[in-house]
């Protein structure tokens, strides 16, 4: 009984996460029912490669969100390391190694100078990412002025395709024949990528003391402030976290297209989706309220709405136009609860 | 029996904003196991006395020793540390955090460095059993509790980090009055426990009832210290606003019969409202009692407007109808105006010039075509602000600037530019010192007077008694007992509150 209530209230907190959850639910079935093959591994493959590097950029996005700012260097730092990582993915597998954990660094710290120059510059933190993704978007011309890179033709292979293949491509696990790996061998190898930094790196930081605080910020500044809460290295914290998952972004971008490209317009438009994915999956604008795990169902969504236009003869031109309308219908779901609240003062609370 | 030996000492402690001098040269100390009152106005010095104990400010000169070592505090995580907790008259809370989550926020339990929920629920449960709180969920958002229920969290919270010197900003102000009691025990409790308590109200009868000190502060300066009972109320008042105050309420006039602006027939709302019947006639004061959380507020909200799906008839000045929005109940006919019962979210922009606060309400009264009319608008403001002797140094700064009083005139000058016929005021003098409270009582006559129909709500049973021609006291949702004349009396208020009979009460 006493969990049941639990259980009905944590539903009704977390409302616009599980409607979230739900409309994806139902456009991701649809699309499988509509596509002429039915549900097959091989296009649950492409999908997923198509989705981790937004579903990133919507983690990243997330994290500057809920202290109550915005950032809007995420598309350029995922660009940023991506050229980064087109340099370094090559040699042998230590070298990998190292160059990957080096492209991941070099988000961190970008994200991490965002966050000291809000904090300690006093400076917006819109007008402040405005201009550090400009500087970012300006180092990844200088790093590949035209696209291309090295990255290693195996670790692409293994990356983006199933556990299968990514034991043959290795020789682990009897070159993937072994019995304990069956269960798992159809799974994409890019999903186990992004449950690692949910279930390795979000949630931890979710249930430390620093990403309480975050919510806090975000939820009401001066209390956190007088409750005696690191609010200033919380917010470093944040735009640090924020940095490493869009280098996450960069880092796999690199995988899987087997290059770096510094394209202005690419970073634009997963800045721009990623606050899009990061309302859809019910966090907040205002800040405190919401997560990363909202926002990467938020990035599905979207890429679901995008992937029907392949299998659906419907004009390229008429894709922006739907994809807004869609976008704009998904989000005024949320909204239809303020038609229920009575007393209107809470509207503004 | 408090030792002697002092928690906290402060000498020659000076703090300016500005150019003006917020304290100076303050020198106080507070005991162990002593429950100490600091009475004053507001603007003595009060707030910025523990703002600096506490660490949100730090003094521009003067030392302060905690347990006789000297210290110095640049955050109020310092001073927690050393044992010194301040419950804020702002609450302190995070609106979007659960009540476990905000109980245990600065120290909250760990596991390998990672929050333990599991053990901050249990740790939140006790805290809040330990105040009588069990009604209070853990799990809740602060967002959704009603202000009285958040008072009680911030005080749990302060618990929570085992203070040694307990500061209570107007804790109470809130509370309901078995919640005061609660707090009422609790301090008797930490007092045994040699735990030192600061205690800033405006209540005489609360300082009575639980300080064993008092300090007054003036204009700044600490102006004397002495045990409870070797000065009477009287005198009291006297050090705090530094001249004899003569009535505290305007005299009452002559009950007779008016023609009703306002008459509620069978209003409901929700479960909050369960059938209120009500009427406020022309040149009457109009009183709400009750205990807190009975509808008042839901009451006063519904006829300004604000509430949806309210059922039940209401006539403000002959037309039926509640008003559609609070735009539409400033600008009908007959003119609702009302002061809200936070001033700092619902009453005022709080980062906006005193000047634009003032118009927010009568912008059309002051505007040619679309256009805001300057030599119109000057005018207004001045009048509003002489009207209310409003004490400001320009119209032109932040409203924030103003001391709680002054806030609060401007909230309530702001209605009247809109020249309302009926005023609803929710608890206006909460957290307001003595001086601004008697002007207040002054205003609500005069309107009056004039032939304007006020609806009081307070908290404070006194204020109903000195200043309200009858007075409706609340329960659970409707009107149990309605008041007059001499009949306003405590007991019968008491009585009616706790929804018993008069005989019952005595």
């Amino acid at each position: 009984m006493r969990l049941a209530k639990r259980l009905h209230s944590a539903a009704l907190r977390n409302r616009a996460f599980l409607g979230a959850l739900l409309l994806f639910a139902v456009f991701y079935l649809v699309y499988h029912m509509l596509h002429p093959r039915g549900f097959s591994s091989a296009v649950l493959i492409q999908n997923t490669n198509e989705s981790v590097a937004i579903v990133f950029v919507a983690m990243a996005q997330t994290l500057p969100v809920l202290t109550g700012g915005l950032d809007l260097s995420v598309g350029a730092v995922m660009t940023l390391t991506n050229c980064i990582a087109s340099e370094l993915l090559t040699g042998t597998p230590a070298e990998m190694l190292f160059g990957a954990l080096l492209t991941l660094a070099c988000g961190a710290a970008f994200g991490c100078v965002n966050g000291l120059i809000v904090v300690y510059g006093r400076i917006q933190p819109i007008i402040t990412t405005l201009a550090t993704g400009a500087v970012a978007i300006g180092l990844a011309l200088l790093i590949r002025p035209r696209p291309g890179g090295e990255v290693d033709d195996d670790l692409s292979w293994a990356m983006t395709n199933t556990v299968f293949d990514f034991a043959e491509t290795y020789g682990l696990a009897e070159g993937g024949e072994a019995a304990w790996l069956q269960p798992f061998a159809a799974i994409p190898v890019p999903l186990l990528i992004v449950l690692a930094v949910v279930l390795f790196i979000w949630l931890p930081f979710r249930n430390t003391q620093m990403g309480r605080t975050v919510y806090a910020v975000g939820s009401a500044e001066g209390a956190a402030y007088m409750s005696g809460l690191p609010v200033e290295r919380a917010k470093i914290a944040a735009f640090t976290l924020a940095g490493l998952f869009a280098a996450c972004a960069g880092l796999y971008l690199a995988i899987q297209t087997s290059s770096g490209n510094a394209d202005v317009t690419q970073a634009g438009a997963y800045t721009l989706n990623s606050i899009a994915a990061v309302v859809l999956g019910g966090t907040s604008l205002y800040g405190g309220v919401g997560g990363a795990i909202g926002s990467l169902v938020g990035a599905l969504i979207l890429r679901v709405i995008s992937f029907y236009f392949r299998i659906l003869a419907i004009d390229p031109l008429l894709q922006p136009l739907i994809e807004g309308v869609v976008l704009l219908g998904a989000v005024s779901l949320g909204a239809l609860r303020t038609l229920r609240v009575k007393n209107r003062l809470e509207l503004f609370r | 029996m408090p030792s002697d030996q002092p928690f906290i000492q402060l000498a020659g402690v000076t703090k300016s904003f500005q150019g003006i001098r917020a304290l100076e040269n303050v020198a106080f100390a507070c005991r162990k196991g002593s429950i100490h009152a600091i009475l004053g106005e507001n603007g003595a010095g009060k707030s910025t006395l523990i703002k600096i104990m506490s660490g949100v400010l730090a003094a521009d000169s003067g030392e302060m020793r905690v347990e006789g070592r000297p210290v110095r505090f640049s955050t109020p995580a310092e001073a927690a540390k050393t044992g010194i907790v301040c419950i804020f008259q702002e609450l302190s809370l995070v609106p979007d955090l659960s009540v476990a989550d905000n109980i245990m926020l600065a120290d909250p339990p760990k596991r390998f460095g990672m929050i333990d929920r599991r053990r901050q629920r249990r740790r939140a449960e006790e805290l809040l059993a330990r105040i009588r709180c069990e009604d209070i969920d853990p799990d809740a958002l602060v967002r959704q509790l009603s202000l009285s229920r958040r008072q009680m969290v911030e005080i749990a919270k302060a618990l929570g980090q085992e203070p040694r010197l307990l500061i209570l900003d107007e804790a109470t102000s809130a509370l309901t009055s078995r919640d005061v009691q609660t707090v009422y025990d609790l301090l008797a409790e930490l007092k045994e426990q040699d735990v030192a308590c600061l205690f800033i109200s405006h209540r005489m009868h609360e300082v009575e009832a639980l300080c064993d000190t008092l300090s007054v502060f003036r204009n700044g300066r600490h102006i004397e210290t002495f045990a409870k009972g070797e000065k009477s109320d009287r005198e009291i008042v006297h050090l705090m606003i530094g001249r004899d105050v003569e009535t505290q309420f305007p005299p009452r006039p002559e009950p007779r019969r008016r023609e009703p602006l306002l008459e509620v027939k069978n209003l409901r709302w929700e479960n909050r409202l369960k059938g209120i019947d009500l009427s406020v006639g022309r040149g009457e004061i109009v009183g709400l009692g009750g205990l807190d959380g009975q509808g008042q507020k839901e009451l006063l909200l519904a006829l300004f407007g604000v509430l949806r799906q309210v059922e039940g008839t209401v006539k403000v000045g002959g037309m039926e109808g509640v008003p559609a929005s609070p735009a539409a109940a400033r600008s009908a006919r007959t003119r609702i105006a009302l002061v809200p019962e936070d001033r700092k979210t619902e009453g005022l922009m709080l980062q906006l010039p005193i000047a634009d606060n003032l118009l927010a309400s009568a912008f059309a009264r002051v505007s040619s075509g679309p256009f805001i009319d300057r030599a119109k608008a000057e005018t207004a403001i001045s009048a509003a602000i002489e009207k209310l002797r409003i004490r400001l140094g320009s119209p032109r700064d932040i409203v924030a600037t103003l001391s709680g009083g002054n806030q609060q005139k401007v909230v309530i000058a702001k209605w009247l530019m809109v020249e309302p016929d009926l005023i609803l005021l929710n608890d206006p003098t909460r957290g307001i010192d003595v001086g601004t409270k008697q002007e207040i009582y002054r205003l609500m006559r005069d309107l009056a007077e004039e032939g304007k129909a006020v609806l009081f709500y307070s908290s404070d049973y006194a204020e109903l008694i000195g200043c309200c021609d009858r007075v409706s006291v609340m329960y659970d949702g409707r009107i149990v007992a309605e008041l007059e004349g001499e009949g306003i009396t405590e007991e019968a208020i008491v009585a009616a509150s706790l929804n018993i009979a008069p005989e019952a009460a005595a």
